[in-house]
């Protein structure tokens, strides 16, 4: 099996080599026969899709079949692993990682070269620039990280595992998400650089790219948040973000791929900031490489990172190689990205967006800066330091709030210039009822629990939070009035109800509407954050009968046991729940400790309610007594931001559907009929 | 008046300077709080990455002993700077969560907020500039009509995003 593995993938760089020259070479000499040429290239695209899928096919099957023979299964893998989690061995450790990546962007390459008809010319420039990143990542699996290495000396009898940490359901879906979102960029990344090489006339080719990077998107932020709720679920803090530099790596592109969604906006509808936008999505596919090079670099510690590797040096001269293709791009090719800026008022959509793109790319940089700066502080100062997570909630719950006042103010301001009196129709009742909603959290008595009782005098933590939880109804309000004033027209005109007349309103300008959906769901997820601000925990041991309070509930051990399955033993807590005096639920905290690799993990059990979670951990026994020592978190309000990741994903969605057909509006005499709802 | 102003303002420092010195001392009281608060400064060793206090690493060598040389520094009596600057002797500076406002290590709180600063700053002049620049003339006052006109419903159609 290992035999076809690397050979499909020794094919696959030939391939994917063919293609990208072959197709240099029809481009940069278009004579008879270049299109033929083109056409071989664009086939052994294709064609090397179909053999890196067939690698990573061999390399499943291994897994399954239990092949210790191949290292990469017999350091990933074991028998008596459950079948998804085999499945997942693809992706579990750096060469099959690799494959997996170089495998989506296959996947990406075959999808955008059955579409070449779409705009023939562009897309044979952006299968030449995916086909040189396949040839990169294909080097790799080849000559750097094989996945498909043979076992020195006799075959061992079972495999080492797979790391606890990813023996759990989500695992199986997180990083394919996020790495459809890493991987996902390089395709706006070619469709940005092909269309500068050739000089593309007009803007059709940002139409273009702006649907893939939203679909990109959708999925790193689909990616980032399923990682969240998957560090909240399994690794037992009690958290859900902890600014560990693989976290940060995966937030930088989110945060220049947002600006980018907005800012392209003013390229379409102003012709504004061409250059801005081609150097957004530049450096959104550097960061999502340099990303790729910290997790697999050890420049940088995490427990998320995989082993420390030699292939470190092939990404930063990768990078190295990219910038200057871009570099180099942008100076033979600026002239035409050449537009003129001008703005009629200080308070307009335009003004905001640029506020907007500052703040997003300050808070990438912030994120960069504090994931680098303890490699800065080892070359320096000859020690690395810890940049934990007090910095970057220092530094980025402002620029955060700030965001916040923009998401609520910019919708709302019209292209090219917003009168004062329309500022304040618009403003006011969303404003009041923010305002209206802080004074109430403010004075209500601290006893209903948090965040009623908020007192921001108290601590500056308290202060953020009621900040973000006004800015976030403020947002709210202005979405929901948004809506409303729009339903209302349409039911003015059509005679259906309010609801239906939103409905209606969202599908003929669903790119809109869609992103205020998006940012119901941010908000929504900011309000989860803000109640962290009021997390309360308690360690205890806990023998029968014993009792513990935490938040509004109160814990009974039931009981402690022990149970052993095939693939680990566990040791676990009956935790009966009261709140009030009245029984709520039963949780089992656990700890496992899995046989194959000999490694211990902990289960949390939770709790979940909308204001907030009870979480236990069991976090281990106490040697003397043998009783469990368990540690109970209180944790408000986090269910809402796993509601905000849904509402975020369903306005993506909404976002890409097209629009619906434009209504015909009947004009009063001596005008013609014009269309409404072409825009978007 | 200026006087006054000043008086007003120095009156107002020393209220809110009090005030912030109660709630410091007000916490400083409570070892519990104090415990959590240096605790959560601190990072666990074990090479886990987590903040000493929610080190949940399973048989964790670190935490347990690092919970105890801290609770032992505090009943010392030892002063906050002086707990952490034995923490950091012993295992290094990589112990602190986040970087010292002393030395090299302030740029790393300084460069964020001077780069937010400079960044608001050059778009507040772009923006002025691209405000100030003239408009186009428009090319007469007489009325348009065929692609002319569709143009000028297509750019209104994008500016009103109807």
């Amino acid at each position: 099996m290992a035999q076809i593995g690397s050979f499909a993938l020794l094919l696959a760089l030939a391939l994917s080599a063919y293609s990208c020259l072959a197709g240099m070479l029809a481009l940069a000499f278009p004579r008879a026969g270049s299109e033929r040429l083109s056409e071989t290239a664009r086939r052994a695209g294709i064609a090397t899709f179909a053999l890196i899928f067939l690698a990573a096919l061999v390399l499943v099957i291994s897994a399954f079949s239990d092949d210790f023979s191949i290292a990469y299964i017999f350091h990933h893998s074991n028998r008596d692993l459950p079948a998804p989690y085999k499945f997942a061995v693809l992706w579990s450790g750096q060469e099959g990682s690799l494959l997996f990546w170089s495998l989506l962007l296959g996947t990406y390459g075959l999808v955008l070269r059955l579409r070449h008809k779409t705009d023939t010319r562009l897309f044979a420039y952006a299968s030449v620039i995916i086909a040189a990143v396949q040839v990169f990542f294909l080097l790799l699996l080849n000559f750097a990280a094989n996945p498909f290495g043979i076992m020195q000396g006799s075959l061992p009898a079972d495999g080492n595992g797979l790391n606890p940490l990813l023996q759990y359901p989500e695992m199986v879906i997180h990083p394919p998400m996020l790495y459809l979102g890493y991987v996902g960029f390089t395709v706006p990344f070619a469709f940005a650089l092909g269309a500068l090489i050739m000089k593309y006339p007009g803007e059709k080719w940002i139409h273009i790219t702006r649907r893939w990077t939203m679909v990109t998107w959708g999925f790193l932020t689909c990616g980032i948040l399923l990682g969240a709720h998957w560090a909240y679920s399994v690794l037992g803090w009690g958290g859900y973000w902890g600014w560990d530099p693989v976290e940060n790596a995966s937030f930088l592109p989110w945060l220049t791929g947002t600006a980018f969604l907005h800012s392209v906006m003013m390229q379409e509808k102003r012709g504004m900031l061409k250059v801005w936008n081609m150097w957004l999505i530049f450096t959104t596919f550097l960061l999502s490489i340099l990303g790729t090079f910290l997790t697999r670099s050890g420049v940088v510690s995490s427990v998320h990172a995989f082993a420390e590797s030699s292939i470190g040096s092939w990404f930063i001269a990768f990078l190295a190689i990219i910038l200057a293709v871009c570099i180099v791009a942008f100076i033979l090719n600026h002239s035409h990205l050449k537009s003129e800026h001008r703005l009629e008022s200080l308070v307009s959509r335009e003004s905001s967006f640029l506020f907007n793109n500052l703040l997003f790319v300050v808070a990438c940089f912030a994120v960069l800066w504090g994931t680098l700066f303890p490699v800065l502080s080892e070359w320096v100062q000859g020690h690395k330091i810890t940049v934990g997570p007090p910095f970057f909630n220092n530094v980025m719950i402002p620029i955060a709030l700030l965001l916040l006042v923009l998401t609520a103010v910019g919708p709302l301001l019209a292209w090219r210039r917003t009168s004062i009196e329309s500022l304040k129709r618009n403003f006011l009742w969303p404003t009041i009822g923010a305002l209206a909603l802080g004074i109430f959290l403010m004075i209500t008595p601290e006893s209903w629990g948090s965040p009623f009782g908020l007192r921001p005098w108290k601590e500056i933590s308290y202060l953020y939070s009621l900040m973000a939880i006004m800015l976030s109804a403020l947002v709210a309000f202005t979405v929901i009035s948004e809506f409303v004033r729009g339903g209302r027209v349409i039911s003015r005109h059509t005679g259906d109800n309010l609801f239906s007349s939103m409905v209606h309103l969202a599908h003929r300008n669903t790119r809109r509407y869609g992103g205020y959906i998006v940012h119901f769901g941010v908000i929504v997820i900011i309000i989860g954050f803000a109640g962290s601000a009021f997390n309360k925990d308690k360690e205890q041991e806990m023998g029968f009968g014993d009792k513990m309070t935490i938040g509004p509930y109160t814990l009974v051990c039931q009981s402690y046991t022990q149970e052993d399955k095939p693939n680990y033993g566990s040791e676990w807590a009956i935790m009966n729940v009261f709140k009030d005096g009245r029984p709520v639920t039963t949780l089992y905290p656990e700890r496992r400790f899995f046989k194959a690799s000999q490694q211990p993990s902990t289960m949390p059990s939770i709790h979940s309610t909308p204001l907030g979670d009870l979480y236990l951990v069991y976090e281990g026994q106490n040697n003397d007594t043998g009783k469990p020592i368990i540690k109970g978190h209180w944790n408000p309000l986090v269910m809402w931001i796993w509601v905000g990741a849904w509402i975020m994903i369903v306005g993506t969605i909404l976002a890409l559907i097209p629009n619906a057909v434009p209504v015909r509006v009947a004009a009063p005499a001596r005008v013609q009929t014009a269309p409404v709802g072409a825009g978007d | 008046m200026r006087q006054t102003s000043n008086f007003r303002f120095r009156r107002v420092s020393s209220a809110a300077l009090l005030g912030l010195a109660v709630i410091v001392l007000m916490g400083a009281s409570d070892e519990d709080a104090r415990f959590s608060s240096l605790g959560h400064k601190l990072m666990c060793v074990c090479s886990c990455n987590q903040v000493l206090l929610e080190c949940n690493h399973v048989g964790c060598n670190y935490s347990d002993r690092m919970r105890g040389e801290l609770a032992a520094g505090m009943q010392r009596g030892d002063s906050d700077s002086l707990i952490l600057q034995a923490f950091v002797q012993r295992y290094g500076p990589t112990v602190l969560i986040a970087p010292t406002t002393t030395g090299f290590n302030r740029i790393a709180w300084i460069m964020p907020y001077l780069v937010l600063v400079l960044g608001l700053t050059a778009v507040v002049f772009i923006v002025r500039a691209w405000k100030m620049r003239p408009a186009a003339l428009p090319s007469g006052a007489a009325p348009v009509s065929g692609p002319e006109l569709e143009h000028f419903r297509e750019q209104a159609r994008k500016d009103t995003d109807l």
